[in-house]
């Protein structure tokens, strides 16, 4: 797969559609994977295997000033939603990027495979379901399903909801799960118990903002954290308003443009489970102003910049709410 | 460091009575950023200002504080102050002691503690004010009357005799509205027509008075000096160009099925007619429900009769853009359906009849040639019964009815009883009431010459019952000063129905964004010191869409917000709310948001070359139209990176209230 | 924790300029009494209350918070608070998915003509919030686990 798709940028390349791809490369270790703007001479250093998590969408913005052809794109099906969402906020112009979908079955988490208590890992073999994990140990051989990433679970599917072509094959790594199962879990909860579940939680962060610099919703030019005009940044110890609150600020910021790409989570060091706070968004969304999937296709009105007269009143959150 | 001044008002003993004053004052001479701290009996007074005045030059103070009334009351007042002094209008603050503080509490210790939580989160906020200069707009010098009532005809008639130009659109095919129907007036008992008509001719035959009849309000854009209106004209089938209004076509028409809404339905008339002889414009108009043309396919009398050639079966209607400096809303009133009502046998009889179905029978271009009789057999009635408080005056709780008191219907009815004790001697005249209200200019005279001299029977005391028995409408009431039941046969039954806003008032409303009541009666701005204008700036309030009017009041009311119109369309320019919304080009994303949420209109995005510390090239902007923006924010909180800020109601401004509240 | 006598809350309201902030005006001039506890701040209308300062009344220690605006279809602005209403909605049912009661959250729609009702609300509100008592959560929900 990796060298079909490098044979086919090179390709295009050749016929002239870009002079650059936005893709992965390999970081520190096999496993590590990182976005990177390669040039046809630069090409050698593309990586694409089942490591490569990362949603590339957003780093085209930055890149957007600089074009003045087009640059090629790889976009994994379940990142096409974010490149949709972030055109329909013209953050990326569509007739500057070459999207080349590329096809995914599922990426692999090497946390998940430490975790059955394998270590010392030094490479890993792909066959069908199973991989083969090479250690300095000797080989493990591991159910593929079993340590993908947590975002590959709830997939939306092997379709590219944009891409000027594909290559490879896809497969819907989802397991008929409920994506809102955890949220549902939560609400049943007596708020007490609800209020110690994220105590425990948001206390582990370490504010490394790795979630802020990842989320592809999270691409303002400046953020409202690192703008002393604002009210929210923390200025000093005595303003706790944003050590307080910055993840709840930053769901509510994404809420009706966070595609659930899940990339908050994956990155987070902590594991602090940040989807579940934008999931909450998502799942009254959907419940109260109907299925809606950011994303799904560029010019969309998310449901939060639109109303109709009769929407529910506020007060359906204490209705439907559990307050023990 | 700022220089705040404090000012803290008295108001007399409104707020002194339950507010530590001189303690509030004291306090925020200690709050930081206060370098002068003050209280005074009147602060509006003049001699108050003048304190205010002469702190702002000695102490060079950059930001004031007024502790007083609601802003809504003086904000105005004291911003106008300010300027005097050479300060920012915008650099005033108000805290609102008294509505909010020494009106509603009693304590004096704790309004003494609200007022100066009140009173620091106004510091706070004024520290983040920032000096705001408002912009200007020119003004379209034309006007739009909405209803061609005897509001909207007056009104219509005032701004242009002071050489304006005036657009009526009215729903109907004529102009006229409810006063064309009524018989006589009170309390003088002139003929309703003979007074009405001339100022219908005299508006139709303006210069500068153009009638759009037949006609609804589509849609309303813009704001305060430049509306936008679209107007649908519906199609009549008749040329107004052409037809004469001789009338042929409207007697020849073979359908006689429709029914005649102005005699309130008491008789039929042609597919193809005329409202009334005095009708303006006086052009014929095809209900297509009834015609047999538009049935059919077949028909066409009155085309092939029509000499003129006027009748136009392919008309369409037609959509009218136009702009307008002011419009004035006088959509009038219907009476309530009284079926709702059967305690009194409105459905079950037709001789249980509406006041106003009254004023049709008893008109001489009535049904009944202005003859009484009664609908149901023809014959003159001898024992009238009258009902007062029909749907008016209900309580809250009353699953039927309006609260409030239609205020017309005590004296149209003493209008009503005395006429017939007049022309028809012999007849009994009975009417049940709970008070008679006659509060103007000869009206208790009036009543008690109906009561005194015709010998109206007057019964203190509500009907519970009317049950049709025969030809009869047998009447049982209670008499609250003889305190027994009363039982009457009676020949007629008049229902004082309450009035209530047109039904099209409250789409009306949606449009023009002025605010109603729980009646869908038009707000005024101020409900003693701005009766004829609606809060949204721009909107004037003719007639009883603003409540229930009498024909005076009507055109008081009429008049006076003529005046109020003239006084705009006379101004060369007119000066803007300069708290509106405004993007930081640095920081904005470009994501249109925003613009996606301003009910205005007011954001437009233009590729723009930033040089900023996060950003520096082409980069796609919000760009806010000040004359457009109203500065209602809901682009501020849609925008993620706070590029968009409100200017005089900033986040940051904000923010600082709240932590002086919660602090 | 044990309930102090002494203990007042602290209740935001939020009005909207030409409904709600008229409203309050007219309970005022009615002389209908609320509890000194609630605090209003003027919005020009209720699309204008940011989350923002929701989150920084609780975090700086409000125990409750009213935002109030002209009714759905009478906004002066035509469609300010039907923005409002998905906002709020939004925002509350998070709060309460944290674990912040959610009756110390509310939306009312009060006109201009509305001084009793905004009385009644203001005294309601006020009423719920003595019943459940201090805030603390959200001031605590900070990244150190106390």
């Amino acid at each position: 797969m990796q060298r079909e798709l490098m044979e086919r940028i090179r390709a295009l390349m050749d016929k002239g559609v870009a002079d650059q791809v936005l893709a992965w490369k390999r970081g520190e270790f096999f496993y590590d994977t990182e976005p990177a703007i390669l040039t046809k001479d630069e090409l050698g250093e593309m990586v694409y295997d089942s490591f490569c998590g990362p949603n590339l969408s957003k780093y085209l913005i930055k890149e957007m000033p600089k074009i003045e052809n087009k640059i090629l794109a790889l976009i994994k099906p379940c990142d096409s939603y974010s490149l949709n969402q972030l055109i329909t906020e013209h953050r990326i112009d569509r007739d500057k990027v070459y999207v080349i979908g590329v096809g995914c079955k599922g990426k692999i988490d090497v946390d998940k495979i430490r975790a059955k208590g394998v270590s010392g890992i030094t490479g890993v073999d792909e066959n069908g379901d199973k991989i083969t994990v090479h250690t300095l140990y000797g080989d493990t051989t591991l159910d593929r399903k079993d340590v993908l990433l947590g975002k590959c679970l709830f997939c939306k599917g092997k379709e590219h909801r944009i891409a000027d072509e594909t290559v490879g094959e896809s497969e819907d790594t989802s397991e008929g799960s409920d994506r809102f199962e955890m949220v549902k879990k939560l609400e049943q909860m007596t708020p007490d118990e609800r209020f110690s579940f994220w105590r425990k939680e948001l206390s582990k962060c370490i504010r490394c903002n790795a979630c802020r610099n990842v989320c592809p919703a999270c691409s303002c030019v400046k953020c409202v954290f690192d703008n002393p005009n604002t009210g929210v940044q923390n200025k000093a110890a005595a303003n706790e308003f944003e050590e307080n609150l910055f993840h709840i600020i930053r769901a509510y910021h994404v809420a009706g443009r966070c595609t659930d790409c899940g990339e908050c989570s994956r990155v987070c060091p902590q594991g602090i489970p940040l989807h579940l706070l934008n999931r909450k968004f998502i799942s009254d969304i959907n419940e109260l102003y109907g299925t809606y999937q950011a994303g799904e296709c560029a010019g969309q009105r998310h449901p939060l910049i639109d109303y109709t007269q009769e929407d529910s009143e506020p007060s359906i959150v204490h209705e439907r709410g559990n307050n023990g | 460091m700022q220089k705040i001044g404090v000012f803290v008002c008295w108001c007399g003993s409104n707020i002194a009575a339950t507010v530590d004053v001189k303690a509030v004052a004291n306090a925020m001479r200690s709050e930081p950023g206060v370098v002068y701290s003050t209280d005074y009996q009147y602060m509006c007074s003049e001699n108050g200002q003048n304190l205010i005045k002469d702190a702002i030059r000695d102490y060079k103070l950059d930001g004031v504080v007024v502790c007083s009334c609601s802003p809504r009351m003086h904000e105005a007042t004291f911003r106008k102050t300010a300027l005097s002094a050479g300060l920012n209008p915008y650099m005033v603050e108000i805290a609102n002691i008294r509505e909010q503080c020494s009106w509603i509490h009693k304590d004096m210790e704790e309004g003494t503690q609200k007022a100066m939580v009140l009173a620091r989160a106004a510091i706070a906020k004024v520290k983040k004010n920032a000096p705001l200069t408002a912009g200007t707009t020119p003004v379209t010098k034309r006007a739009l009357v909405i209803g061609g009532g005897i509001a909207g005809i007056q009104t219509a008639l005032d701004v242009a005799d002071a050489g304006y130009e005036v657009d009526i659109v009215e729903k109907s095919p004529t102009i006229g509205g409810r006063m064309a129907q009524l018989d006589k007036t009170f309390p003088t008992l002139d003929c309703s027509a003979c007074i009405l008509t001339p100022k219908m001719v005299e508006a139709n035959q303006h210069e500068n008075i153009h009638l759009i009849t037949y006609a609804e309000l589509e849609n309303v854009s813009g704001f305060v000096g430049n509306f936008t209106a679209r107007i649908k004209k519906k199609a009549r089938y008749v040329d107004e160009t052409k037809c004469t209004g001789c009338g042929i076509c409207t007697e020849k028409c073979p359908s006689r099925k429709g029914l005649n809404a102005f005699n309130m339905g008491l008789n039929t008339r042609g597919a193809v007619y005329i409202p009334f002889a005095q009708a303006i414009p006086n052009v014929a108009v095809i209900d297509t429900e009834n015609c047999l043309h538009f049935k059919t396919g077949k028909c066409g009398i009155c085309q092939k009769n029509c000499s003129a050639g006027a009748i136009n079966f392919e008309q369409k209607e037609e959509i009218l853009e136009r702009k307008y400096g002011a419009i004035i809303v006088a959509t009038g009133f219907r009476p309530i359906d009284a079926s709702a009502f059967d305690e009194y046998a409105y459905t079950q009889s037709k001789d249980v009849v509406t006041s106003l179905e009254l004023e049709r029978l008893m008109n001489a271009a009535g049904p009944t040639g202005g003859v009484l009789l009664r609908p149901s057999d023809g014959e003159h009635p001898k024992e009238i019964v009258f009902i007062q408080c029909v749907g008016s005056r209900c309580s809250k709780d009353a699953a039927k009815g309006k609260e409030y008191c239609s205020k017309i219907c005590c004296m149209y009815t003493a209008k009503h009883a005395m006429l017939i004790r007049e022309k028809y001697p012999d007849t009994n005249v009975h009417v049940f009431y709970i008070d008679v209200r006659t509060p103007g200019k000869n009206f208790d005279e009036f009543y008690r010459r109906a009561a005194e001299q015709y010998g109206v029977d007057y019964i203190k005391g509500m009907v519970g019952k009317v049950s049709v028995e025969g030809k009869k409408l047998h009447v049982q009431g209670s008499d609250l000063i003889s305190n027994e039941q009363v039982h009457i046969d009676a020949d007629l039954v008049v229902l004082a129905t309450a009035i209530e806003p047109d039904p099209t008032a409250r789409s009306i409303g949606t449009m023009l964004t002025a605010s109603m009541d729980t009646n869908d009666f038009f707000t005024e701005a101020h409900p003693k010191l701005r009766p004829v204008e609606s809060p949204t700036a721009g909107i004037f309030l003719s007639g009883v869409c603003q409540g229930p009017k009498d024909i005076p009041e009507t055109v008081a009311q009429a008049g006076a917000a003529a005046s109020k119109v003239i006084g705009l369309l006379s101004k060369k320019e007119l000066v803007g709310n300069p708290c509106v919304a405004h993007a930081n080009e640095l920081l904005c994303n470009g994501c249109s948001q925003c613009e996606k949420v301003c009910p205005y209109g007011a954001i437009t995005y233009e590729d723009k070359e930033v040089r900023g510390p996060e950003f520096r090239g082409t980069k796609r902007i919000a760009v806010v139209n000040e004359a457009i923006c109203q500065g209602c924010g809901a682009c501020t909180v849609t925008c993620p990176s706070t590029a968009m800020d409100l200017k005089g109601f900033s986040n940051n401004q904000i923010m600082e209230e709240v932590d002086a509240i919660c602090r | 924790m044990p309930m102090n006598q002494e203990w007042k809350p602290k209740i935001v309201a939020f009005c909207c300029n030409w409904c709600s902030y008229a409203g309050a005006d007219l309970a005022g001039s009615s002389r209908l009494s609320y509890p000194a506890d609630v605090k209003i701040i003027r919005i020009p209308c209720s699309c204008r209350l940011n989350p923002l300062f929701i989150l920084r009344a609780f975090q700086r220690g409000a125990d409750g918070v009213i935002l109030c605006g002209c009714h759905p279809g009478d906004c002066h602005y035509s469609t300010g608070n039907y923005y409002a209403r998905r906002r709020m909605t939004a925002l509350f049912g998070m709060l309460s998915y944290l674990g912040i009661d959610s009756r110390r959250t509310r939306v009312e729609w009060v006109s201009a003509a509305e001084g009793a009702k905004f009385a009644e609300t203001m005294n309601d509100f006020a009423k719920t919030i003595y019943a459940l008592g201090e805030n603390v959560k959200l001031e605590d929900l900070r990244c150190k686990e106390n």
